[in-house]
C-alpha cells in the first residue's frame, strides 16, 4: 500500500492547506467560543468547503461523489487540524458515509450519498454511553417488531450531534450474554417524537449531545446493514473514524510542534535564546521522531481504507500512535511556553484542550492496545 | 520491466538451485562470515555458499564489476535482496568493509584505491576495522589527537583508538589521524588505510558485559603510513568520516534488516514464558500493555522508513526526517531486547549452556551487547543534538 501522496492527493492537501489557512485560523475557533456558537463552526466556512467538494472526495463517483478515497479525507482532516478548524466534515465523512457506504442498500446509498457530496445533509454517530468509548457495551435498546422498530435509552457525547440532519444510532436489538451478537443499527431523524436533544459543553467548544429516546419509533426500512448483526459494520464505521480523527490529531500536533520550536527561536532567558539548551532542543527533538513514526502509521492506516484492507490493527495503532504523540507534543508545548502558555491569549491552551477530546473520542491509548493485544491474541 | 522479470525468476532459479539448505536457517553471531586471513568458515556449506556468492559478484552486488561486484542497478539490487530474504539466504559475507569503507571509498577513493581494496573486500580477502574513537574522543570524535607526523613520503603515526571492533582479527584499518592541530578541529584530520601488520601497532582486546571481547584497544607506536593511503583530501578526513558514518547510521537504524531473521517473533516469547487465561490473554497486564505498544511503534518505524523511501520518488519528501532514523531505531530495539529478557524472567538472565538454551543465551547476550546500538557510530544524544540543529533549526548550544 502506498505512503507516499500521489499527485492529485498532494494537490488536495496544498489547497486545503492555504485555504485553511487564509479563511479558518485558530482566531475563527476563538471566535466561534466567545461567541457562545451553539453549532461550534461557521455556517460560512462549511458553505465554502461543500463548495470546493470536500464531503464528495469519499463517495463514490457513481452517487456524485469524487472517489477520490480516504487518503483525501485524511489530508484535509490533518490540514484542518493545524488550525483547529472545526466543521461538519469529520463526523459526516468519516463516520456517516463511511457506514453508508459499507452498510446501506442500494435504496439508502442512492438517497443519502449523492446528499453527503453535495453537502446537504450533516450526520453524527450517536454511540457512547459512557465517559469511556466501547465498542460494544451497548445499553440503547431497541424493539423490532415486524416492520417496526422502536427504541429506549441514551446515548452520550455525541459529537456534531445537535447539528446532524441524520443520526446512525448504535442499538442493543437482543438482549444476549454475549456483547457481540445482537447489535443493530439504525438511521433516526433527531426530530422524530420522543427524542431529547441536550446541549453539553466541552472544553474543545466543538457540538456535542446527550440524547434520550423514548419510545421512538421508526420504521425497519431505517436499519443499516443487517439487523441483529451490525457489530461488523459499528467496528468498521468506528475504525474509518478513529483513523480519520487520528489524521486530524497529528495536525494538531504538527501546528503545536511548529509554534513551539519558533518560540523556542525566539524567547530569551540567561541572555540566550532558551532553545540553545540542550534540555529542550532533545525534548524537542524527540516530539519531531514521534511525530514523524506517528504519521507513517496513519497514512498507512489511511491508504488500508482505500485498499480495502482489514482496519482492526491499523486503526488501533494509527489512533494510539496520534493520541501519545498529541499529548506529549502539547504537554511540552504548554511546559517549553512557560507561564505564558496557559493564557487564554496563546493559542496553545485551545490545542490542549482539543487533543484531551480528541484522546478521549474514539478510544484512548488503553482501549486500543488492549484491542490490539486480543486481537493478536496475547 | 520485462528485463526486470526475467532477472527476477533467473535470481530465484539460481539462489534455489545453489544455496545449500543449512545457508537458510537463523543463523547466531559467531557463524556469520566475516573473511579475513585469519579467517576460518564455520562450516563446508557456508565456504560453498561464500564462494558461490563471490564468483556472481552477489556480496557486493551494486558494485562495479571490475571492484568486485556485479553491477546491478538499484531495482535488480532490490530484486536480490527481497528474493534472498524471501528464500531465507543468509548473507554471504558481512563487516566494515562491505558496509562502511566500501561506500565511502565508491565516493572519496582515487582509482588506484578502489581498484585496489574493493575486489579484496567483496571476495572477503581482507577484513577491515574502524579507527575512530579514542580515550579521550568518544562523542567528541572531532577532538582526536592521534597524531601524524608529516616525514616527506609518509606519515609517522603516535596515538591510541579505542573500540576498533574485531582489530585482533582484522587485516587491515581504515583510521581518523591528525596531520594538523591548529585552528578548528574538524580541519586537520586526514582519513588513512593501513595494514595491521605495520610495525609498532599493538593490539588489546577488551573483555565486554557479554564475555566477549570483539572491542580492542589499539596502540599505535611509530606506525608508518604511505600517503597514498590517505583517502580523500589531507585535512578533509572529517568529510570522509561523517559520509561513513551516514553509511554506519543507516545500517544500525535498522539492524534487524541486516541480520538473520530471528526464530521467534517478540509475541512469541509472551506465549512461551509467561501465564494466560482461556483466552489466550497475558495475566500480566503490564507486559501485555508493553508488548502491544512496542509492536505498534516498531511497525510505525519500519513504515516510516518505507515512506521516506516512497516520498523520495515522489519528490515530496521533508529530508529532515532523515535524522530521526539511528535515534528512533535504535531506541526501540534496545526497548524491545528489554521487553523481550523481561518476559523470559529468569531465562533471560542466564549465563550457562547447560541450564539455558541457546535461544535465551542469545537473548541475553542480545540484551546486553545491543546496548551498543544507542551508544555507537553517534549516541542518542549526538542524535538529538542533529535532529534539533538540522531539522528544527535550533541554536548552538
Amino acid at each position: 500500500m502506498p505512503l507516499a501522496l500521489n499527485e492529485e492527493q498532494r494537490m488536495l492537501r496544498d489547497t486545503a492547506r492555504d485555504f485553511l489557512q487564509d479563511n479558518a485560523p485558530v482566531g475563527l475557533m476563538r471566535q466561534l467560543r466567545d461567541d457562545d456558537n451553539v453549532k461550534g463552526y461557521s455556517e460560512d466556512l462549511w458553505q465554502q468547503m461543500i463548495d470546493m467538494g470536500w464531503p464528495a472526495v469519499a463517495i463514490p463517483e457513481q452517487y456524485g461523489g469524487l472517489g477520490f478515497g480516504f487518503v483525501g479525507v485524511g489530508a484535509i482532516l490533518q490540514e484542518a487540524g493545524k488550525t483547529l478548524a472545526n466543521s461538519p466534515f469529520f463526523n459526516t465523512v468519516a463516520l456517516g458515509a463511511a457506514a453508508i457506504i459499507h452498510g446501506g442498500n442500494e435504496q439508502q446509498q442512492a438517497d443519502l450519498l449523492p446528499k453527503i457530496a453535495h453537502g446537504e445533509m450533516r450526520l453524527a454517530l450517536a454511540h457512547e454511553e459512557s465517559n469511556h468509548h466501547k465498542s460494544s457495551r451497548i445499553e440503547c435498546q431497541c424493539i423490532i417488531d415486524e416492520n417496526q422498530l422502536t427504541i429506549n435509552g441514551c446515548k452520550q457525547f455525541v459529537a456534531e450531534g445537535g447539528n446532524a440532519d441524520l443520526l446512525i444510532v448504535s442499538l442493543r436489538s437482543q438482549p444476549t450474554s454475549k456483547s457481540a451478537e445482537g447489535i443493530t443499527l439504525a438511521l433516526v431523524d433527531p426530530k422524530t417524537p420522543g427524542i431529547t436533544v441536550k446541549k453539553i459543553t466541552m472544553i474543545d467548544s466543538r457540538n456535542y449531545v446527550h440524547i434520550d429516546f423514548s419510545n421512538v419509533t421508526i420504521s425497519t426500512d431505517n436499519i443499516l446493514g443487517k439487523a441483529h448483526h451490525g457489530l461488523a459494520l459499528l467496528d468498521k464505521t468506528l475504525d474509518h473514524g478513529r483513523i480519520c480523527l487520528a489524521a486530524e490529531m497529528l495536525g494538531g500536533a504538527q501546528a503545536m510542534l511548529d509554534k513551539t520550536v519558533e518560540y523556542l527561536k525566539d524567547r530569551e532567558q540567561f541572555g540566550r535564546k532558551i532553545g540553545a539548551f540542550q534540555a529542550l532542543q532533545h525534548r524537542a527533538a524527540k516530539m519531531f521522531a514521534e511525530l514523524e513514526i506517528a504519521k507513517s502509521a496513519v497514512i498507512h492506516a489511511l491508504s488500508a481504507i482505500d485498499h480495502d484492507e482489514d482496519l482492526a490493527m491499523v486503526a488501533s495503532t494509527a489512533k494510539t500512535l496520534a493520541n501519545d504523540t498529541y499529548r506529549l507534543i502539547t504537554d511540552e508545548a504548554v511546559q517549553m511556553h512557560g507561564g505564558i502558555g496557559l493564557t487564554d491569549e496563546m493559542d496553545v491552551g485551545f490545542y490542549l484542550k482539543r487533543c484531551r477530546v480528541s484522546i478521549q473520542s474514539l478510544g484512548d491509548s488503553g482501549f486500543h492496545k488492549n484491542r490490539f493485544a486480543t486481537i493478536q491474541h496475547f | 520491466m520485462t528485463d526486470l522479470t526475467e532477472f527476477k525468476q533467473q535470481t530465484t532459479e539460481w539462489l534455489e538451485a545453489n544455496c545449500p539448505a543449512s545457508m537458510r536457517k537463523i543463523q547466531i553471531r559467531s557463524e556469520g562470515v566475516f573473511g579475513g586471513k585469519q579467517f576460518t568458515f564455520p562450516s563446508d556449506d557456508a565456504k560453498l555458499w561464500f564462494d558461490l556468492m563471490v564468483d556472481k559478484g552477489w556480496t557486493a552486488p551494486q558494485w562495479a564489476k571490475e571492484y568486485g561486484g556485479a553491477g546491478l542497478s538499484n531495482d535488480e539490487a532490490k530484486i536480490l535482496n527481497k528474493e534472498m530474504d524471501r528464500l531465507g539466504c543468509r548473507k554471504p559475507l558481512i563487516g566494515h568493509g562491505l558496509w562502511m569503507l566500501g561506500p565511502a571509498l565508491l565516493e572519496y577513493g582515487t582509482e588506484a584505491q578502489k581498484l585496489e581494496h574493493l575486489p579484496k573486500i567483496a571476495r572477503g580477502e581482507i577484513r577491515w576495522c574502524q579507527g575512530y574513537s579514542e580515550p579521550g574522543s568518544g562523542s567528541d570524535l572531532a577532538s582526536l589527537r592521534c597524531k601524524a607526523e608529516d616525514l616527506g613520503d609518509h606519515y609517522l603515526l603516535n596515538g591510541q583508538k579505542s573500540w576498533t571492533s574485531d582489530g585482533d582479527k582484522a587485516d587491515w584499518i581504515f583510521c581518523l589521524v591528525r596531520t594538523n592541530d591548529e585552528g578548528i578541529k574538524q580541519e586537520g584530520i586526514t582519513f588513512v588505510l593501513f595494514d595491521m601488520d605495520t610495525p609498532g601497532i599493538t593490539v588489546r582486546p577488551v573483555p565486554l558485559i557479554t564475555g566477549e571481547s570483539h572491542f580492542c584497544d589499539t596502540f599505535l607506536d611509530n606506525v608508518k603510513v604511505p600517503k597514498d593511503q590517505v583517502v580523500g583530501e589531507i585535512g578533509k578526513g572529517w568529510s570522509v568520516a561523517k559520509a561513513l558514518l551516514v553509511h554506519e547510521r543507516t545500517m544500525m537504524a535498522d539492524i534487524e534488516k541486516n541480520m538473520p531473521k530471528p526464530k521467534y517473533s517478540v509475541d512469541d516469547y509472551a506465549k512461551n514464558y509467561l501465564a494466560s487465561d482461556d483466552n489466550g490473554r497475558l495475566d500480566d497486564g503490564l507486559i501485555r500493555d508493553r508488548l502491544a505498544e512496542h509492536m505498534m511503534r516498531d511497525s510505525a518505524i519500519k513504515l516510516t522508513q518505507k515512506r521516506a523511501f516512497e516520498e523520495g520518488m515522489a519528490g515530496d519528501f521533508d529530508m529532515r526526517v532523515a535524522t530521526i532514523f539511528k535515534y528512533i531505531g535504535t531506541e526501540e530495539k534496545t526497548q524491545k531486547d528489554t521487553l523481550i529478557t523481561d518476559m523470559m524472567g529468569m531465562a533471560g538472565a542466564g549465563w550457562d549452556n547447560e541450564n539455558f538454551s541457546v535461544d535465551e543465551q542469545t537473548k541475553t547476550h542480545e540484551w546486553m551487547s545491543n546496548k551498543a546500538l544507542t551508544i555507537a557510530g553517534g549516541s542518542s544524544e549526538v542524535q538529538l543534538n542533529v535532529i534539533s540543529k538540522r531539522a528544527l533549526g535550533l541554536p548552538e548550544i
